[in-house]
C-alpha cells in the first residue's frame, strides 16, 4: 500500500539525529533498514509526519573490539554482523541466530540496531542479546546513556529508548570458545520464529560449567531460562540436558496465533532448549 | 532431472521436441517487459477502491464528498453516484437449471458481503492522492452476524448472504448412480471427510488494469493482467453494453495467473466504465494486501468421500459428497469448478459404480473460482488419499492396491465409470520408472527400520498415481454441461514476403513459453527456424479469436489448430511452386522448408521464395489469390488425459511435529513433448504450489469473517530453501485426439503431488495411530495428531 505522506531528514551525526527527533516531536521516527518501519508505514498501521533516516551515520554503523568487549554500531547489517570475524570469533550467537533472519536481501538492508529497536518477541535477535547480556548505549537530548539488555526489552515492540533518542550501538562482552547454537522453529526457510532458543554453554572437562539460554516469541520480551541456566550446570550428556531443559517454559507466557498456540509454544520451548544446548554443548 | 540439451538455436529447421531456451526469457530476464502498471498515458485518472473491513454488514451511510475535497480527487463514487454504470460481475457456468445466482455489483449496493468488497472509489491525477482520499470517504456499517463456516451455512437459521435469495444453497448437483447397490456387498466400507482447504493464488504480478478511450475513434481499450484477453471482451461488452466491437482487450506481459487471472474482475468493470465517463485513461494497480481478499480464492470443499471393496482389494464402487464453497457471489465459472473435478474421482481406477454429489454453498468470504487444476487437484487428493486408507485396511501395500484396480495399457481406450473415455495411457511404466528413480524397496526398507528403532524422525512414502483431464473441449461437451462458452481455438499462420512467419494465437500465454513452442510447432511444418517465427497473441486487436489459456489447453487445443493452419499454408504454397516449377501440385514434395519436384532434386523453390511470388502477385497460378496465409479454427474432439506417477519421501519430527520432504520423484506421461525443458518448468511449478497446499499453504477465516491470513508473514509460499531438488522424468504415449500427440501439462504437478506428501506424512504416522492429517500439515497440526493417537482417540 502506498504510505501516508511524512517528511524525511537524513541526519549525518547521531547529534542530529537527536536534533531532528526533538524537533519532530512525537511524531518523528527513526529509520534505519526500513525492513520494519517500511512495512508498518505501508499498511499505515504507523503514521509519523518526519522519518529520520539513520541508515548514513558512520558512527552507528561498524563492529570493532573494545577491552573484554566487541561493540557493534547500531546501524550495521545483519549482513555485515553475520560476516565480520570478531562477531564469529567472540559472539557467534549472534552471527549464527543473525544467519536465520529472513533472506539476504532483507538481511543486507536490515540492521540489528533496528531488529533490537523494533523488539519484535518474534525477532531472532532479542533473545540474543538477553542471553548474552549485552548493553546497549542510547543517545538522546541528555546525552548518552547505557542500559543493561534485562532493562532494554520493556514490552511487546518496546524499549527503553525513548521518542526522542537513537540506539548508537550494542556492546557484547567477548565469550571466546564458548560452545553456541541458536535453534529457530519455523513453518518455512524465510519465516518468523513461531519459537526460538539461543543457547551459548561454556564447558569444562567436558561437562556445563556456564550457561546461557534465552528464548525468542515465548513471552512480550526476550526471556532467560534462569531455571534451565542453573539445572545445566554439570551436566555431561545429552540425558542430562534434557532433563535440564524440562523446566524450559516456566515462566513464559506465549500467545496463541493461527501458526501456534500456547500449549504448543510451551511444548516446543522444552524441545527446542533441549536441543539447542545439546548443539552448543555438542552432545 | 534427466540430462537435457539444451540450446539456444536449432541446428535443423525441424525444431519439434527439442529443449530449445526460451524465446521470451532474455527480454523479461532484463527488464524489458510491459507490465500493465508500466503503461503510463497523458491525463490518465489512478483509482483507489474502499473496501469493506467487515464481512457482513449494512451500509447505513455512504457520503464520498469529503473525497472530493481532497488534493489531485478529480471524482468519486459510491454505488449510488456510479447508478447504471454498476455492472454486475458476470458467471457463465449456472450448472443447474434451478442455481441460485445473486447479482455481484461492482461496488456493493446497500450491504456489504466479504471483508474487500468494494464499497467506493475515487478517482485522482496520481495513485498517492487517491489512495489519501479514501480516508475522506464517510462510511457507517451496521454490522451483521458473518457466516464462514459452509456446514453452519446449511443448517437451518443460518444468516443468510444473500436475503433476497432465502438460502445458502447455490446449487445441488447429483451424477451417477448404483453405489448402494455395489456397497451392499462389499467386504470392506471405508469413510472419510477431507477437508480441501482454502488457497489464494498469489502469482508474482498483482492485477493492473488500464482502460482508455483512444480518442480517433470509439473505440476503447482495456489492458489487463489477465489471462483471458478474449473472452473478457465479449463478457465486459455483455456488462457496460460498450458494443464489442469498441473494445480492445490487451494483456501485456503477466506474471503469473494459476486461474486467478481467468476472471472478469469488477475492478476491471469499474476503470472500464470510468473510462468510459471520464473520457479520461483510467488505472487501477492493487496491493497485495488488497490482492489477498479481492482476488478469486480457490479450493475450498469438504469432501466426504466412501469406497467399497472386496476383502482381496478389488475396488467395487466410490461415493462422493461434497460441500463446495462458493464464497459470497459467484464469478466467472465459480459453479462449475467442483464439476470439472467430478470426473476425475474415480481416477485410473476400475470399479462398478460412482455416486457424486456436490452442494454450491455461500458464505461471507471471498468468491472461489479456478486455481491451478481447479477441481482436479480436489478430486485427485481424496481418491488418491481414500485409496492408501483402503490400503491401510486391507492390510496391503498401497501400490499393490493400485496395481490390482488401475487400467493396464492394454485395456485403452477406455471408458470410465464416471463416463470420460481415456485414449492412452501407460500407469505401469510410469510406476515401474518412478519406483526405480526412488529407490521404492530401499526407502520401505529404511522406514522399517526407523520404526523397529523407534527413531523420533519417523519416515513415510506417498504415493499418487493420478490422471487428469486437460484441455477443456469439445465445446459439444461443456455445452451439455451448461458452460456458456466453447473449448475451440484459433490460429491464423502468416507467411510474410520476406519469409518471416507470424503465428496468431487466441491463447495467452502468462509464463508458459507459448512463444517458443508455438514456434516449434510452426517450425517443424513450415521448416522455417524458431528465430524467424514471430508468435502473436493477447491483443484481441492482433489477434481476434481465441479462447485463451486455462486448464492446460493451450497446446492441447490450441497447438492443434497452429498445426493444421500451418498445414493448410504449406496446402497454398505448394499449388504456387508448382506453378513457378511448371509442374503439377501431385508431383511436388515439402521437405525441411523446400518444394522440390519429385524425382528431380534440381528442381527446386524454396517457401519464402514462394511467400515473394504471393506478395508480388506477379505470376500466380489461375484462381490464387495473392498473399500467403492460412486459419484453422479447431474444437478437439475429446480431452487429454495425462497421467503419472509421484512419489515422495517423507520425515515427520514426531517430537515437534516438523515434516520435511526428503526425496520427490515424478515420472509424467504427457504424450510427445514438444520442448521437454518447457515441460519440465511446468512440472516444477506445479510441484512447487501443489506440494504448498499439502505442507504450507491455506487461508483461513476467523467466525467473524476476518481473513487471518492477509499477508505472506501468514499466508506461507514456499520458497526453494523448502524444496528438495525435484526427480523428474517422462514416459511417452502419444495422445490420439491430439494430431501431434501432445497432452496438457500445465496442471499435473500441482493436481499430482497434493495427495503424495499426506499419504507419506500419515504412512509415516500410521504405526503410532494416525489415520489422516488436515491440510496444511504445518508442524502443530500434525504435533495435535500425534498426541490424539497416542491418547488413544482417533487423529
Ligand atoms: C519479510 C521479512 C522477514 C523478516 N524476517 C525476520 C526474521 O526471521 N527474524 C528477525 O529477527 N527479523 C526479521 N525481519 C525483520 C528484520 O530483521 C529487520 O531488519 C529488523 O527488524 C529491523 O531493522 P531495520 O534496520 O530495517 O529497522 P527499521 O525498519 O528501519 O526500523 C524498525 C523500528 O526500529 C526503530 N529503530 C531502528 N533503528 C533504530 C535505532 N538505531 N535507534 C532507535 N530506533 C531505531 C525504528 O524507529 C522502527 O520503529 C524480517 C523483515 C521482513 C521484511
Amino acid at each position: 500500500m502506498i504510505p501516508v505522506a511524512f517528511d524525511y531528514v537524513r541526519p549525518s551525526t547521531v547529534d542530529e539525529a537527536v536534533a531532528a527527533l526533538v524537533a519532530g516531536g512525537e511524531d518523528a521516527k527513526v529509520m534505519v533498514g526500513g525492513q520494519s518501519l517500511m512495512p508498518v508505514l505501508r499498511l499505515r498501521l504507523g503514521a509519523p509526519s518526519l522519518i529520520v533516516d539513520c541508515s548514513r551515520i558512520d558512527e552507528m554503523i561498524g563492529i570493532r573490539e573494545e577491552g573484554d568487549s566487541i561493540v557493534i554500531g547500531a546501524g550495521t547489517t545483519h549482513h555485515a554482523v553475520m560476516n565480520n570475524d570478531l562477531v564469529k570469533r567472540y559472539v557467534t550467537l549472534l552471527a549464527q541466530a543473525t544467519a536465520t533472519v529472513a533472506d539476504p536481501q532483507i538481511r543486507h538492508r536490515g540492521t540489528m540496531g533496528g531488529s533490537l529497536a523494533h523488539a519484535d518477541p518474534a525477532g531472532d535477535l532479542p533473545a540474543v542479546a538477553a542471553a548474552l547480556d549485552a548493553t546497549f548505549t542510547i543517545a538522546g537530548p541528555g546525552g548518552r546513556r547505557t542500559v543493561a539488555a534485562s532493562d532494554f526489552f520493556v514490552d511487546y515492540f518496546t524499549t527503553a529508548v525513548g521518542d526522542d533518542e537513537v540506539l548508537a550501538s550494542v556492546s557484547f562482552p567477548k565469550r571466546e570458545g564458548w560452545g553456541s547454537h541458536y535453534e529457530k522453529f519455523n513453518r518455512t526457510a524465510q519465516a518468523w520464529a513461531i519459537v526460538g532458543v539461543a543457547a551459548a554453554v561454556r564447558m569444562e572437562g567436558g561437562r556445563i560449567a556456564e550457561a546461557r539460554i534465552g528464548l525468542t516469541n515465548v513471552g512480550t520480551t526476550p526471556i532467560r531460562a534462569r531455571s534451565v541456566e542453573a539445572a545445566l550446570v554439570g551436566a555431561a550428556d545429552a540425558a542430562a540436558i534434557a532433563a535440564a531443559s524440562e523446566s524450559a517454559a516456566d515462566g513464559t507466557a506465549p500467545t496463541t496465533d493461527i501458526h501456534a498456540d500456547a500449549e504448543y509454544r510451551s511444548h516446543l520451548t522444552r524441545v527446542l532448549t533441549k536441543r539447542a544446548v545439546q548443539k552448543a554443548a555438542g552432545m | 532431472m534427466t540430462q537435457m540439451d539444451v540450446t539456444n538455436t536449432t541446428e535443423t529447421p525441424t525444431a519439434l521436441g527439442r529443449p530449445i531456451r526460451r524465446k521470451e526469457d532474455a527480454r523479461l530476464l532484463h527488464g524489458q517487459t510491459n507490465w500493465t502498471d508500466n503503461i503510463q498515458l497523458p491525463g490518465t485518472l489512478h483509482m483507489a477502491i474502499l473496501r469493506s473491513p467487515m464481512a457482513h454488514a449494512r451500509i447505513t451511510k455512504l457520503d464520498v464528498s469529503g473525497a472530493l475535497k481532497m488534493p489531485n480527487v478529480v471524482a468519486a463514487y459510491g454505488a449510488a453516484e456510479l447508478g447504471d454504470l454498476n455492472g454486475s460481475v458476470p458467471c457463465v457456468w449456472p450448472v443447474t437449471d434451478d442455481i441460485v445466482m445473486p447479482g455481484f455489483p461492482a461496488l456493493a449496493i446497500d450491504k456489504v458481503r466479504h471483508v474487500g468488497d468494494c464499497v467506493a472509489v475515487v478517482l485522482a491525477t496520481d495513485a498517492v492522492h487517491a489512495a489519501d482520499a479514501l480516508e475522506a470517504i464517510e462510511v457507517d456499517y451496521e454490522p451483521l452476524p458473518a457466516v464462514v463456516n459452509m456446514e453452519s451455512a446449511i443448517a437451518d437459521g443460518s444468516t443468510i448472504v444473500h436475503d433476497d435469495k432465502g438460502t445458502n444453497t447455490c446449487y445441488v448437483y447429483n451424477l451417477g448412480g448404483g453405489y448402494d447397490e455395489v456397497a451392499a456387498k462389499a467386504d470392506v466400507i471405508v469413510k472419510r471427510r477431507f477437508i480441501n482447504q482454502r488457497l489464494i493464488p498469489a502469482f508474482m504480478e498483482p492485477r493492473a488494469v488500464v482502460a482508455a478511450p483512444m480518442g480517433m475513434s470509439d473505440e476503447i481499450t482495456i489492458w489487463t493482467s489477465t489471462q483471458i484477453p478474449h473472452i473478457l471482451r465479449v463478457l465486459l461488452a455483455l456488462v457496460t453494453g460498450i458494443p464489442e466491437n469498441n473494445l480492445r482487450v490487451v494483456a501485456p506481459d503477466v506474471g503469473g495467473g494459476f486461474g486467478g487471472k481467468l476472471q472478469c474482475y469488477r475492478e476491471e468493470i469499474l476503470v472500464t466504465q470510468l473510462a468510459r465517463k471520464l473520457g479520461r485513461p483510467v488505472k487501477w494497480t492493487e496491493t497485495r494486501s488488497e490482492d489477498m481478499v479481492a482476488t478469486h480464492h480457490g479450493r475450498d470443499q469438504i469432501q466426504d468421500i466412501e469406497i467399497a471393496a472386496t476383502s482381496d482389494g478389488k475396488m467395487l464402487g466410490l461415493k462422493v459428497t461434497l460441500l463446495a464453497n462458493m464464497g459470497a457471489y459467484l464469478q466467472i465459472i465459480t459453479p462449475g469448478v467442483p464439476l470439472l473435478g467430478m470426473f476425475m474421482y474415480p481416477a485410473i481406477y476400475k470399479m462398478d459404480a460412482y455416486d457424486f454429489k456436490c452442494t454450491g454453498v455461500f458464505t461471507n468470504t471471498t468468491p472461489t473460482d479456478a486455481y491451478r487444476g481447479a477441481g482436479r487437484p480436489e478430486a485427485t487428493y481424496a481418491i488418491e488419499r481414500i485409496v492408501d486408507e483402503l490400503a491401510a485396511e486391507l492390510g496391503m501395500e498401497p501400490m499393490e492396491l493400485r496395481k490390482k484396480n488401475w487400467i493396464t495399457h492394454e485395456e485403452f481406450p477406455f471408458t470410465t465409470v464416471a463416463g470420460l473415455t481415456y485414449d492412452t495411457g501407460n500407469y505401469e511404466a510410469a510406476t515401474a520408472r518412478a519406483m526405480e528413480l526412488f529407490d521404492y524397496d530401499g526407502l520401505r526398507a529404511e522406514q522399517a527400520q526407523r520404526r523397529a528403532s523407534g527413531d523420533p524422525v519417523q519416515l513415510g512414502i506417498g504415493i499418487s498415481t493420478f490422471t487428469e483431464m486437460c484441455g477443456l473441449a469439445p465445446s459439444r461437451t461443456l455445452g451439455a454441461l451448461k458452460y456458456v462458452a466453447g473449448g475451440w481455438e484459433h490460429c491464423t499462420v502468416r507467411l510474410l514476403p520476406t519469409g518471416k512467419v507470424e503465428v496468431v494465437t487466441g491463447t495467452s500465454p502468462h509464463g508458459q513459453g507459448h512463444e517458443t513452442a508455438w514456434s516449434q510447432i510452426a517450425s517443424s511444418v513450415l521448416g522455417v527456424p524458431v528465430e524467424d517465427i514471430e508468435v502473436i497473441h493477447s491483443d484481441t486487436g492482433r489477434s481476434p479469436y481465441g479462447m485463451d489459456t486455462y486448464g492446460s489447453r493451450s497446446l492441447a487445443v490450441g497447438g492443434q489448430a497452429i498445426k493444421k493452419a500451418a498445414d493448410r499454408l504449406v496446402e497454398k504454397a505448394k499449388v504456387i511452386a508448382a506453378h513457378q516449377l511448371e509442374c503439377s501440385p501431385e508431383d511436388i514434395e515439402f521437405v525441411e522448408g523446400v518444394f522440390r519436384v519429385k524425382g528431380d532434386p534440381e528442381k527446386v523453390q524454396p517457401l519464402a521464395a514462394v511467400a515473394f511470388e504471393a506478395f508480388t502477385g506477379h505470376n500466380l497460378p489461375p484462381g490464387v489469390e495473392p498473399t500467403l496465409s492460412a486459419e484453422a479454427t479447431v474444437d478437439p474432439e475429446d480431452f487429454s488425459y495425462p497421467h503419472g506417477t509421484h512419489l515422495a519421501a517423507m520425515e515427520v519430527d514426531t517430537e515437534t511435529g516438523k515434516v520435511t520432504l526428503r526425496k520427490y520423484v515424478c515420472v509424467d506421461d504427457v504424450g510427445v513433448q514438444v520442448n521437454p525443458m518447457i515441460v519440465e518448468g511446468q512440472v516444477h511449478g506445479g510441484l512447487a504450489q501443489g506440494i504448498a497446499q499439502a505442507m504450507f499453504e491455506g487461508a483461513s477465516y476467523d467466525e467473524d469473517g476476518n481473513l487471518q491470513t492477509a499477508s505472506f508473514a501468514d499466508y506461507l509460499l514456499p520458497s526453494a530453501m523448502d524444496l528438495p531438488s525435484f526427480i523428474t522424468d517422462t514416459t511417452c504415449t502419444p495422445s490420439t485426439t491430439h494430431p501431434l500427440g501432445t497432452k496438457g501439462v500445465g496442471e499435473a504437478g500441482a493436481i499430482a503431488s497434493t495427495p503424495a506428501i499426506i499419504n507419506g506424512v500419515v504412512d509415516a504416522l500410521r504405526p503410532l495411530g494416525v489415520t489422516d492429517i488436515n491440510m496444511p500439515a504445518a508442524p502443530m497440526t500434525v504435533w495435535r495428531a500425534i498426541q490424539a493417537a497416542k491418547a488413544g482417540g482417533a487423529a
